[in-house]
Order: structure tokens, then C-alpha cells, then sequence
């Protein structure tokens, strides 16, 4: 297996009264795509907000690239190479195409390379580059979001529900994308519901239940093994076609 | 991607809350039987517009950046107005002599001072009474009303009690006569003014990195940080600059009052608010419509129905939520 980029040890986050990590483990291996699965309210979109810093956890380690990020700013987290995407999409709609990606590429400018790759990725969003993001479908939006996220080379992406309320065909097109993302550099780190989406991309996985980490292991590992898919996600792939 | 081949509707200018001001003042000369009284009521109207969008700009911005409803933001008012005017009677020679570049040498240090002070009470305001509340509503409300009061009777200590005169400079007293219609040089200068700083926001704001990194935080100061800035510094900026603005906006709004006192910033702010709620709340294109539109009613109104001139404002308000409930131009936050 190789060297994890990021790892969590015994994770713990509070949002007012409420524990919602409770001593989260798991680890994302360099260079491939995890799966963070699980129910509703099992705590994924709080571990990947808790590891953008947006909620500080109250215990615990996580580590990026080697070094303890758990009291690093959110901005400074970003400039280290961590691209966010959260479940809301969080494009600015009020912004145009091209006027989300330039603030995405920060004090470098866009570079025509990328943006060709970008382009070839999403076609879209070279259709509607000067179209406002708030006029955008459901499905560009999140093409949009996630071209932000790698409008320059990121080592890590976090993206929370790629394919929430999208229609099939939209995230078959999807899939295609995040394959060739699985060709660049970066590591992908997806939570995600859509079990069909998760088992055609997903090289590890690890599922969440209660806010804790109940599972780790390979995608193919779980995708082979439905009892144990009824066991921690009370659904089996098969029925998520 | 065949499925993202949809058409995208491009955003059109929503022109009909702009079709509003020339709408007004067409309608308010159906019953202004005399044109030169309307012109001169009209500048009056979008001087003082102008003078409120110096003012209350700041403020919409700080509230759709930072979420906060700051209450104090009439202290800034009230200090710009008092440094110029510790300026001007200072230089009160160069105030009253009729030559435009002697009134210059007066006013323009004046307008510096002002933005000055108002500025840097800006900064000291954020970090020592906002920075503790962000995101608490109420105790926002309690702590910038408890900095108005504080700031004001300073104000006191620093100025004394009376109001302090500030006379007109002496060029730009007294009016052009277009016809038989008045035209006051002070509130053409009030509409020049109120123009250049409008159009230097939108200039900011849309073709600027600063200006883009505003919109986006007005919109979702979460993801801007995320994407790696840091929003804070954005903020003090924004603070810095409306304070400021505020404090323009008070040497103007004083020498068109002909003196200054301590609640002078206090006795604005509800003015200041309709015109934000009639704007839509963090929208600067709203809040110049709102300004205008405020300003040419309460004029009209004073001239037309005098007893109903001080209710107009808020009857302009609810008309405008029953239209639009959330105001002309409602800025969109995540």
C-alpha cells in the first residue's frame, strides 16, 4: 500500500453541544481515490470539513504530507495544495465561469495549458466561460466546482457528494471526468452516496457510522462482499446500478 | 458531456429598479406644476441621494461581507464631519476667501482628515468591538449601539457639547440660475462627488482582484477561504474603506446641514437603513438606486405634502418589499 498523504488518529469534533467525530482513524493513500461512505448523519461531510479546518477538531491528529495540520488556518491549508469542494457546490453565483476559476488560480493567473485540460475535462465550461455561475444547471455547477478545484495542480482533493441530485447521465460523464483525474498526480479523497459511483472509481474506501471509522480496506474488497455492504451501509452495490 | 450542452441563460441588467428614479421624478412633475421648482427640487433630491449613498455604501458592503449589522456606523459619520470641520474653522480664511483654489486648500485637507480619522476609527472599531461578536446577531446589536453612545459623548470631550457651524465655502455657495430654475452649486458638487465615488466602487469592485475577491465573499466568505484567502484581511479593508466613506460622506452631509453635531451620525442611521433594506441588504448597486430614490421622495414629498415629507421614506420602503421583499437588487448568500 503506499504512503499515506493524509491521515486522521482518533479524531474528535464538536459543533456546539453535539460530538459528531468520536476518535476518527483512517488513512488516504498517495496518489489514489478514497471512498468515505456511510449513512445520513454518520459524520462524512464533518470529517471533511474538520480536515479543511472550517471546524477545528477538539481531539485528535491529522496529518498532511507529513506534518500536523489540525490548527492550520483554512487559507494557508489551501495554499499547501488542498482543493475543497463542499456539498453545496460553493460556486460564487453572482461570479461568471471564468471569474470562479481565476479566483480559484489565485495570484498566478490562469495558465492556457490547464485550462485546455480543463476544457477538454468539461467542455462547459469553455461554452459558458463568460456566463454567470448562478444562471448554470445542476450538473455544471458541479462541473464548475470541481474544475475550480483543479484549475491548477492540487496534491489533495476533498470533494463532499460529487453526484448529489444529478441526473444518471450527468454522473455517467462524471465518472468519465474523475477518471482522468485518477491520471494526474493528485489525491482524491470523495465522500460519496451513490454506491455505483463510489465502486467504479474508489481504489480504498473507508465507511463511517456513527461518527466513528467502522470500516477500512480496498473498493474491490467491498464491492465483492455484500453481506458486508448490508452490514455497514444497509444496501447492497448490486441494488445501486 | 453531452448533458452540460444545455442553454445557459445569459444575465440581463435588471434595468427596472434603475427605471425607478427617472419613473419618480417623471411622476412627481405631473403634480410640480412649475418646471424650474422641479429641477431645483429634483438636484436637491439627488444631492442628497448622493450624500446617503456615501454614507450608507459602507455600511451595505460591511453587512453583506462580514454579516454585520453595525449600528455604530453613524459615530464614523459624525467623526468625519467633526475633523473637517476642527479643519475648516482652522482655515476659516481660506474658507471665505472667493477664490475656488484658496476654498480648495481649505477643504480638500478637511475631506483628508475626515477620511483619515474615520478610517483608522474603522480599524480600532473592528478589532476591538466587532472582531469579539462575529456571527452573534444580538450581542452585535448590543455592543455597536454601546460604541454609539461611547463614541458620542467622546465626541463631547474632544469637541464640547455645542454644535459646531460649518458654513458653505464661499465659491460653491449660492446657485446657477438655468432659466428661472435654481441650481445650487454646493449640491451639484454633492451629485459630482456622489457620481466619482459610485463609479470608483464599481470600478473596484468589477475590475479588480480585490473587487472579485468582495463579490465572492459577500456570496460565501467560507469558500473564499477556502480557495486560500483570508477573508479577514478582506474584511478590515472593507471595514477601513466604508468607515471612511462614512466619514466623506459626514464633512458632505454637514456642510449641506451648515453645522455639525455629535448625533448628527445617529439622527442619519434610520435613513441609512431604509435605504439599505430598500437596496437589498450587501447590494452596492442597490443601495446608490435606494439612495437616489430616497433622497428625490423625501424632497418631492417635502415640497408637494410637508407633513408627510418624514414618513415618505417608509412608505417608499414598503412599497418597494411589497414589489420586492427582499429588496431591488438582492444579493445571494450561501
Amino acid at each position: 500500500m503506499p504512503e499515506a498523504l493524509l491521515s486522521l488518529a482518533g479524531v474528535n469534533t464538536h459543533i456546539g453541544q453535539y460530538h459528531i467525530l468520536q476518535g476518527v482513524d483512517f488513512e488516504v493513500p498517495r496518489g489514489g481515490l478514497t471512498m468515505l461512505l456511510g449513512r445520513n448523519g454518520a459524520g462524512k461531510t464533518t470529517c471533511l470539513r474538520t480536515i479543511m479546518g472550517l471546524w477545528k477538531a477538539s481531539a485528535g491528529t491529522i496529518r498532511y504530507d507529513g506534518a500536523e495540520i489540525q490548527r492550520t488556518p483554512t487559507p494557508e491549508l489551501a495554499r499547501l495544495g488542498v482543493a475543497y469542494v463542499p456539498e453545496n457546490m460553493g460556486i460564487f453565483a453572482g461570479l461568471t465561469v471564468r471569474e470562479n476559476l481565476l479566483l480559484a488560480a489565485r495570484d498566478r493567473g490562469l495558465d492556457a495549458k490547464r485550462l485546455g485540460w480543463l476544457f477538454d475535462l468539461f467542455p462547459a465550461m469553455q461554452k459558458f466561460w463568460n456566463a454567470f455561475a448562478g444562471n448554470l444547471s445542476g450538473g455544471q455547477k458541479q462541473m464548475l466546482a470541481i474544475a475550480r478545484a483543479i484549475v491548477e495542480p492540487r496534491k489533495l482533493l476533498l470533494i463532499d457528494e460529487p453526484t448529489k441530485g444529478l441526473a444518471p447521465a450527468v454522473i455517467a460523464s462524471m465518472i468519465e471526468a474523475f477518471r482522468e483525474l485518477k491520471r494526474t498526480e493528485s489525491t482524491i479523497l470523495v465522500v460519496e452516496q451513490n454506491f455505483h459511483f463510489a465502486r467504479s472509481l474508489g481504489d480504498s474506501v473507508a465507511v463511517m457510522d456513527s461518527g466513528r471509522i467502522v470500516h477500512t480496506g480496498g473498493m474491490d474488497g467491498l464491492a465483492a462482499d455484500e453481506p458486508l455492504q448490508q452490514r455497514l451501509l444497509g444496501l447492497s452495490l448490486g441494488t445501486h446500478q | 458531456m453531452t448533458t452540460a450542452d444545455a442553454q445557459v441563460p445569459g444575465r440581463k441588467l435588471d434595468w427596472l429598479p434603475l427605471a425607478l428614479v427617472p419613473a419618480l421624478a417623471l411622476a412627481a412633475l405631473l403634480f410640480i406644476t412649475s418646471l424650474p421648482t422641479w429641477i431645483t427640487l429634483t438636484l436637491a433630491g439627488l444631492a442628497m441621494g448622493m450624500m446617503i449613498f456615501m454614507m450608507a455604501s459602507g455600511l451595505t458592503l460591511v453587512f453583506g461581507l462580514m454579516d454585520v449589522m453595525n449600528f455604530a456606523h453613524g459615530v464614523f459619520i459624525s467623526i468625519g464631519a467633526y475633523a473637517a470641520a476642527s479643519v475648516l474653522v482652522a482655515m476659516k480664511g481660506a474658507m471665505q476667501a472667493p477664490s475656488l483654489a484658496a476654498n480648495l486648500s481649505a477643504i480638500v485637507p478637511a475631506l483628508l482628515a475626515a477620511i483619515a480619522l474615520a478610517g483608522f476609527l474603522g480599524w480600532f472599531f473592528e478589532r476591538v468591538v466587532i472582531r469579539p461578536v462575529y456571527g452573534d446577531h444580538l450581542r452585535q446589536i448590543l455592543v455597536t449601539m454601546g460604541g454609539l453612545i461611547v463614541f458620542e459623548q467622546l465626541i463631547h470631550v474632544v469637541w464640547g457639547p455645542d454644535i459646531i457651524p460649518l458654513p458653505q465655502p464661499a465659491t460653491l455657495s449660492g446657485s446657477f440660475l438655468v432659466g428661472n430654475a435654481a441650481l445650487e452649486r454646493y449640491r451639484l458638487l454633492a451629485v459630482l462627488v456622489g457620481l466619482a465615488i459610485f463609479a470608483a466602487m464599481w470600478l473596484v469592485l468589477n475590475r479588480t482582484r480585490l473587487g472579485l475577491l468582495i463579490r465572492a465573499g459577500v456570496e460565501n466568505a467560507e469558500m473564499v477561504e477556502s480557495l486560500g484567502y483570508r477573508i479577514r484581511l478582506v474584511f478590515i479593508a472593507v471595514f477601513v474603506a466604508g468607515s471612511a466613506l462614512a466619514g466623506l460622506g459626514g464633512v458632505m452631509w454637514g456642510i449641506y446641514q451648515g453645522s455639525v453635531n455629535a448625533q448628527m451620525g445617529m439622527q442619519v442611521m434610520v435613513l441609512l437603513f431604509i435605504v439599505l433594506i430598500i437596496g437589498g441588504l450587501g447590494s452596492v448597486g442597490g443601495c446608490f438606486v435606494g439612495a437616489l430614490l430616497v433622497g428625490l421622495a423625501t424632497n418631492y414629498t417635502g415640497y408637494l405634502a410637508p407633513k408627510l415629507a418624514l414618513g415618505s421614506s417608509i412608505l417608499l420602503m414598503v412599497l418597494v418589499l411589497l414589489w420586492r421583499p427582499r429588496g431591488l437588487y438582492p444579493v445571494g448568500k450561501a
